[in-house]
C-alpha cells in the first residue's frame, strides 16, 4: 500500500507505523467528568467499515504524524495532511 | 521416441542430458522437462496423492496436477516441482514422488483397489476413535501414505533476493495481446515492464499453427520483440510470474537461477519483485479443462491445448496413435496438428451432434474419422492402451495410447480476484469471466474469454494504449495485424454419466465425481464446504483444472446453474512460491541487522561474549584467564565496580535532544513529575506513563541550557518514546513551541563508575575541576572537552549505585575516550564490565528495569507514587486515579531473599503464603528479577507481592511450578545495598 506523505510523497505502508482512528481528542482533565471521558478516549473505539480517518506515523521517513482518509473495504485513500493541520484547523 | 523429426521451438544442436529416477536421458534446449520425458516415452511420472493411481503428465504449464516431481538432490532438493513448468538443464535431476518401493510398483496402490471406501472425508469418519490414537497412529501413517515430495533436510545454499521495480505500465503474459499491449504502451514512451511465466515470450502464439499477416505467428513474436527490446523503457522479463496483486502493488517471481545447474557465484536463485505500476493488463491467457470421465486420469489422458504445445512447440508426439475427446472447436486443431505432423489419430469424438461444415469438411479433407454425439466412459491399461466410447446407441474399443480431452478453456481470471472481485460466469463460453477488477488493472485477450487470434490482437493494444494513456501518456493503438482466427464454438459437457471406474474431478487431490455427490447428500450444499470437505481445488493447483468441472457437477446435484451455484475465489499467489524468496536475505544472521555499540571491536579485542539485547549485540561479561564460567567473571567485574572502578557502555539508551521555550511545559505534561522547575546543569529520573495510567518508560532528564534539554530512555524503549513525543507534539499540543531529535546514534554515551571514578575522570576531561564535587554533585550535568578538545557532555549519574559519571561524547570518539579511559585507569585495573555486572548491580539497588516496567505496573506499584505530581494533568494522571489501579492491595515492588542463604531464587516463581495451594487465588504476587549478589553473597530478587512494602519482613515462600522449586523467602525493602544511597551521592 502506497501512502502519500504530505512531506514525502507517496511512500510504502511499511515505512508507517499505524495508531488508528484519527479523531478521539483528548479530554480536559479539570473536568467534572474526566474520568469518563478519559475512559472513552483511551478505550471507545469505532470499527467503520468504509470511510475513516486515521493516524499514521511516518517512522522510517520524515517522522511526521499524518492523518490519512482510508477507505477500510477498498484500502483507498482519498486524503492525507499532518495530522498537526488537522488539530490546529 | 515420440520426438517429431521436424519443427518446433527446441534447438536441436544443443542436447541435454538428464534424469528421471535415476535413468539417464536426453532431450534439447528449449524443453521443458515435461516435454522431454513425453519425447523419451515416460507417460507414467507420479502417483496421485490418496489413491497412488498411476499418473502422467496432463497439462503444460502452471495448472499441472500429477507431474510433481522433486527436482535436484541434498541441499537443493525442491519437492513438488511441476514438470511441465522446469526449464530443462544439462544435468538435471528428477525424482517421481509418493510411491514406495517404485514408481512403477507402488505397495500403496492397494489404496485404489479400497476406493469405494474412501470418499470425501473418509479420514475424518472412519479414524474418530479412540481419540488418542488420532495423533499417534492415524495421522503418522496417514501421513505417510498421503503424502506430496520430501523437502530437503539441509538449509538452502542458493541466495534469494527481494527488489523493486516501477513502471507506467506493467503487462501480465506475452501472447497475442500481450506483446500488442506492450507494443502499444511502449511504443508510447510510458515505462513498461512485460511479464512472462515463461522461459519464452509468444505464449499460445508458440503452441498454435495460425497466421498472423500471412506468416507463422512466432514470425509476429519475434518482429514485436525485436521492437520492443529496442525501446529502452521497456523491460521484458521472462521467467517471471506475477503471483499476487496486492495494495499498489504487484508481486512477482523471477526464477533468475532456476534453469541452471547452481546459480553461478553471488547470482540469486530467484528474486521477489515488489512491482510499483501506474497501470497493468491481465493477459494472462486461458486453460483448457478436462471433461469428467471414467478413467480420465490414466497416464497417456492429457488435455488438448498442452497436446498441440507438445507437438508444434516441442516436437513431440504425445502419442503413437491418439483420439480425442471433446466439446468444443478448439480441440480439432489438436487433432488436425497431430496428424498433419505424422502422428495417428484414430478419432475425433465430440459431445456434440452437430459441428460447422468448415469443420467437418477439414476433418474430412484429412481423412480424420469423427464421432459425433460420442462419449468415452471407460480407459484401459496402467499407461492408457484403449478406451472405450459410446456413440449412437453403440459402443466401441479403440486402441489408443493417447487420449486429449476437453472441455473448454477456462479464462486465466486469478489475479483479477484478489481484491475480492467475484467473477461472472458466461453462458455462451461456459466459463468465469473476470468480474470488478484491482484498481488499476484490465484485462485483455483469452483472459476476458475473447478466444480469438483477431480479438487477441485488438483487444491487447486497445488495453495496453488506454492503459498509457491513463497513466498520462499520448498513446494510439497500433493497427491490428490480419490473422486467421480458427472456429471456437462450444456446447456446455462436463461429466460422462454412467462411467465405469472412477471419473476425477480433482486429479492432485483425488476427488470424484462421486465425491462430488456425496458431499453435496451429506449437506455441504456451498461451494466453499464442497472445497473443504472434498479437498477439491487445493494444493499446488489450486484447482486450476477442477474448479469450474467441480462447480459444474454440483451445480447438477442442486438443480441450480452454475452462475447460481457460485464460485470458489482465488487468492494470492498465482502459482507456489518457494518460501526463500519470501525471507530473500533475511535469514540466519541477517534475519535483522544487529547494531553494535561504539566500543564493539574494543569489546571483541577484550574477548567480550555477547548477548543480544533487542536490536543490539551488547557484551555481557569479558572472561579473563582462569575464569571457567560466566558467575566469575561477572562477580569480579561488580566487585571491581564496588571496590575501584569499572567501565561499561551505555550508548544503547535512546537519547533524544530536546529544544525550544516549552521543553518545560512538555516535560511536566509527558512525566509524572515536574520538569519545568528544574534548574540547568542539573538532571532529574522522571518516570512517564501511558495514557491508561501504566508505566510507559523511564529515564532520566537534564537541562543543559535554558532551551537546551536532554532526554534518556531505556534501551528497550528508545524508538517507542521518540515516537510518543511526537505524538504529544503533533496531535496533542501543537502550539507547544519544542523541537526534537533522537540522537541515540550520534552520542556515544560511557558509564565510569566505582569509588576511583572522580580521580579517573579528572584525568580524562581537559579541565579537572569540572568533575569535582562542587562543580558536578550528584545528579548534575555539564558540557565540557575531554581527550584535548572532543565536545563531551559529562552526567552524575549512577544506575550501579557507585560514585559515577557517564560521559557522552560522538559517536565516532566512543572507542577512543573508553580507550583511553582502560589506560588511565590501569593502576586502579578499571575494568570494563558487561550487561550481565550491570543487572547484578541494579538488582543489589532494587532499580526497576525492563521486567519490572513490564506494561501491567503503576507507578504506584513501582514505588514512585510519592514522586507524582498533583498539582498538574500529564499523560496517563487521570486513569491512573482509576480505583482499581489505587487499590492499596495491589502488588506492590519489594525485595526478596531467601530464608536460608545457601537457596537461589529465580525470576517467574509465584509468591504464595506458608501452607498455601498454589491456586490463582492464593497467588500472592511474582518474582521479575532475581540473581546471587557477590556484594551480599546470597540470593536476591525483586518482584511484586499483594501490600507491597506493608509485608516487609514477612515470610512467604517463592513457588516455582516449572521448575520445582519451592523456596521460604523474607520479604525486604528493594534497595539492598547502601539504601541511603550514600555511595553514589559522595
Amino acid at each position: 500500500m502506497l501512502i502519500p506523505c504530505p512531506y514525502c510523497g507517496a511512500r510504502d505502508a511499511e515505512e508507517f507505523s499505524y495508531r488508528g482512528d484519527a479523531t478521539p481528542v483528548r479530554p480536559d482533565a479539570a473536568a467534572p467528568d474526566a474520568a469518563e471521558q478519559f475512559h472513552d478516549y483511551v478505550y471507545l473505539r469505532d470499527n467503520p467499515a468504509g470511510a475513516f480517518r486515521e493516524l499514521w506515523y511516518h517512522s522510517a521517513g520524515c517522522r511526521r504524524w499524518v492523518e490519512v482518509e482510508r477507505d477500510t473495504l477498498t484500502h483507498a485513500i482519498t486524503a492525507t495532511r499532518f495530522a498537526a493541520e488537522g488539530r490546529r484547523a | 521416441m515420440s520426438r517429431l523429426e521436424k519443427n518446433g521451438l527446441i534447438d536441436r544442436t544443443q542436447k541435454l542430458r538428464f534424469t528421471f529416477d535415476s535413468k539417464f536421458f536426453e532431450g534439447f534446449q528449449g524443453d521443458t522437462l515435461a516435454s522431454a520425458l513425453l519425447a523419451n516415452d515416460v507417460k507414467l511420472v507420479g502417483r496421485s496423492f490418496k489413491y497412488h493411481r498411476p499418473r502422467g503428465i496432463v497439462g503444460g504449464g502452471a495448472e499441472e496436477p500429477n507431474a510433481l516431481v522433486e527436482l535436484r538432490s541434498g541441499a537443493r532438493r525442491e519437492p513438488n516441482t511441476r514438470a511441465t513448468t522446469a526449464e530443462l538443464y544439462d544435468g538435471l535431476e528428477a525424482r517421481s514422488q509418493n510411491r514406495w518401493p517404485s514408481l512403477d510398483f507402488d505397495v500403496l496402490a492397494v489404496n485404489g483397489l479400497l476406493s469405494p471406501f474412501f470418499g470425501a472425508a473418509f479420514y475424518y469418519k472412519t479414524f474418530m476413535w479412540p481419540k488418542a490414537a488420532w495423533e499417534k497412529l492415524y495421522e503418522p501413517a496417514i501421513r505417510r501414505a498421503a503424502g506430496l515430495g520430501r523437502a530437503a533436510q539441509e538449509a538452502d545454499p542458493d541466495i534469494y533476493e527481494k527488489a523493486n521495480a516501477f513502471c507506467d505500465v506493467l503487462v501480465i503474459g506475452s501472447g497475442p495481446a500481450g506483446l500488442s499491449a506492450a507494443l502499444a504502451a511502449g511504443r508510447s514512451g510510458a515505462r513498461v515492464i512485460l511479464a512472462e511465466e515463461d522461459f519464452a515470450f509468444g505464449g499460445r502464439l508458440l503452441s498454435e499453427r495460425t497466421t498472423i499477416n500471412d506468416a507463422a505467428p512466432t514470425e509476429f513474436v519475434d518482429k514485436t520483440l525485436a521492437e520492443l527490446r529496442a525501446l529502452p523503457n521497456v523491460r521484458l522479463m521472462r521467467r517471471t510470474s506475477v503471483a499476487a496483486i496486492y495494495d499498489d502493488c504487484y508481486a512477482a517471481v523471477e526464477r533468475v537461477g532456476d534453469h541452471l545447474r547452481t546459480p553461478e557465484k553471488f547470482q540469486p536463485r530467484q528474486i521477489l519483485w515488489r512491482i510499483t505500476a501506474k497501470r497493468a493488463v491481465l493477459a494472462a491467457g486461458a486453460l483448457d479443462r478436462p471433461i469428467v470421465f471414467g478413467g480420465n486420469n490414466r497416464p497417456g489422458v492429457m488435455l488438448a491445448a498442452p497436446a498441440q504445445t507438445y507437438i508444434n512447440r516441442f516436437a513431440v508426439a504425445p502419442a503413437k496413435k491418439m483420439a480425442v475427446f471433446a466439446n468444443n472447436d478448439a480441440a480439432w486443431t489438436t487433432a488436425f496438428d497431430a496428424l498433419d505432423a505424422g502422428a495417428e489419430v484414430a478419432a475425433l469424438i465430440d459431445t456434440r451432434d452437430t459441428v460447422s461444415p468448415t469443420l467437418a469438411q477439414a476433418a474430412q479433407d484429412r481423412g480424420l474419422r469423427v464421432i459425433l454425439g460420442g462419449e468415452v466412459f471407460a480407459t484401459k491399461g496402467k499407461c492408457l492402451d484403449s478406451i472405450e466410447l459410446r456413440a449412437a446407441g453403440k459402443t466401441e474399443i479403440l486402441q489408443v495410447d493417447g487420449l486429449a480431452m476437453s472441455s473448454g478453456f477456462s479464462p486465466n481470471i486469478a489475479l483479477t480476484c484478489h481484491h475480492g472481485g467475484k467473477p461472472v460466469w458466461n453462458e455462451a463460453i461456459a466459463a468465469f469471466v473476470p468480474g470488478e477488477c484491482p484498481p488499476g488493472l484490465s484485462v485483455a485477450g483469452a483472459a476476458t474469454g475473447a478466444y480469438s487470434l483477431s480479438d487477441c490482437l485488438a483487444q491487447g493494444a486497445a488495453q495496453g494504449a488506454q492503459a498509457a494513456t491513463e497513466a498520462g501518456f499520448k498513446a494510439t493503438a497500433p493497427d491490428t495485424p490480419k490473422a486467421e482466427d480458427a472456429p471456437r464454438a462450444l456446447k456446455a459437457f462436463w461429466h460422462v454419466e454412467n462411467s465405469k471406474g472412477m471419473a476425477f474431478v480433482d486429479f492432485q487431490n483425488d476427488v470424484c465425481a462421486k465425491d462430488v455427490v456425496l458431499a453435496h447428500k451429506e449437506g455441504f450444499v456451498s461451494v466453499e464446504h464442497l472445497k473443504r470437505y472434498t479437498t477439491l481445488g487445493m494444493a499446488t493447483d489450486q484447482g486450476k483444472l477442477s474448479n469450474v468441472p467441480g462447480l459444474a457437477l454440483m451445480a447438477k446435484q442442486s438443480g441450480k446453474t452454475i452462475a447460481e451455484t457460485g464460485t470458489t475465489m482465488f487468492r494470492p499467489p498465482w502459482s507456489p512460491v518457494a518460501l526463500g524468496a519470501f525471507a530473500g536475505h533475511h535469514r540466519a544472521k541477517d534475519f535483522r541487522p544487529a547494531r553494535l555499540t561504539p566500543t564493539h571491536a574494543l569489546a571483541e579485542e577484550l574477548g567480550a561474549v555477547f548477548v543480544e539485547a533487542g536490536p543490539w549485540l551488547r557484551a555481557a561479561y569479558f572472561p579473563r584467564k582462569g575464569e571457567t564460567n560466566w558467575k566469575q567473571s561477572v562477580d569480579r567485574e561488580v566487585r571491581a565496580v564496588r571496590e575501584s572502578v569499572g567501565v561499561i557502555d551505555v550508548s544503547t539508551f535512546g537519547k533524544i535532544e530536546l529544544q525550544g521555550p516549552d521543553v518545560g511545559k512538555l516535560l511536566d505534561r509527558i512525566y509524572i513529575n515536574t520538569f519545568s522547575t528544574l534548574p540547568i546543569g542539573k538532571a532529574r529520573y522522571g518516570v512517564m506513563l501511558r495514557e491508561d495510567g501504566f508505566v510507559m518508560d523511564d529515564g532520566t532528564t537534564a537541562r543543559l541550557g535554558q532551551d537546551r534539554w536532554i532526554m534518556t530512555t531505556t534501551t528497550a524503549n528508545a524508538a517507542k518514546v521518540s515516537q510518543h513525543l511526537d505524538f504529544c507534539l503533533q496531535n496533542l499540543w501543537p502550539d507547544l513551541d519544542v523541537r526534537m531529535a533522537s540522537v541515540s546514534e550520534q552520542w556515544a554515551q560511557i558509564a565510569v563508575a566505582g569509588p576511583r571514578s572522580r580521580g579517573l575522570i579528572a584525568q580524562i576531561v581537559d579541565d579537572a575541576s569540572a568533575v569535582s564535587a562542587e562543580n558536578l554533585p550528584y545528579m548534575g550535568a555539564l558540557e565540557t572537552t575531554v581527550l584535548g578538545g572532543v565536545q563531551a557532555r559529562i552526567f552524575r549519574l549512577s544506575f550501579s549505585g557507585e560514585l559515577g559519571f557517564e560521559i557522552a561524547v560522538p559517536a565516532d570518539q566512543g572507542e577512543q575516550l573508553a580507550r583511553k579511559i582502560l589506560e588511565t585507569g590501569a593502576e586502579w585495573d578499571a575494568t570494563f564490565y558487561g550487561l550481565e555486572a550491570l543487572a547484578v548491580m541494579r538488582i543489589e539497588k532494587g532499580h526497576v528495569s525492563g521486567p519490572e516496567l513490564n506494561g501491567q505496573t503503576t507507578a504506584a506499584d513501582l514505588g514512585f507514587g510519592r514522586m507524582a505530581s498533583t498539582k498538574k494533568d500529564y499523560i496517563g494522571a487521570v486513569m491512573a486515579r482509576r480505583p482499581a489501579l489505587t487499590d492499596p492491595d495491589r502488588m506492590g515492588f519489594v525485595g526478596f531473599k531467601p530464608v536460608n542463604p545457601k537457596e537461589v531464587l529465580r525470576a517467574g516463581a509465584h509468591v504464595l503464603a506458608k501452607g498455601a495451594a498454589a491456586t490463582t487465588e492464593n497467588d500472592l504476587g511474582y518474582l521479575t528479577s532475581a540473581t546471587i549478589s557477590p556484594t551480599l553473597g546470597h540470593a536476591i530478587a525483586l518482584g511484586f507481592v499483594k501490600g507491597g512494602a506493608a509485608r516487609i519482613g514477612e515470610i512467604l515462600r517463592a513457588w516455582d511450578g516449572l521448575r520445582g522449586t519451592d523456596i521460604l523467602v523474607e520479604i525486604l525493602a528493594p534497595a539492598f545495598y547502601d539504601s541511603k544511597g550514600e555511595r553514589s551521592n559522595g
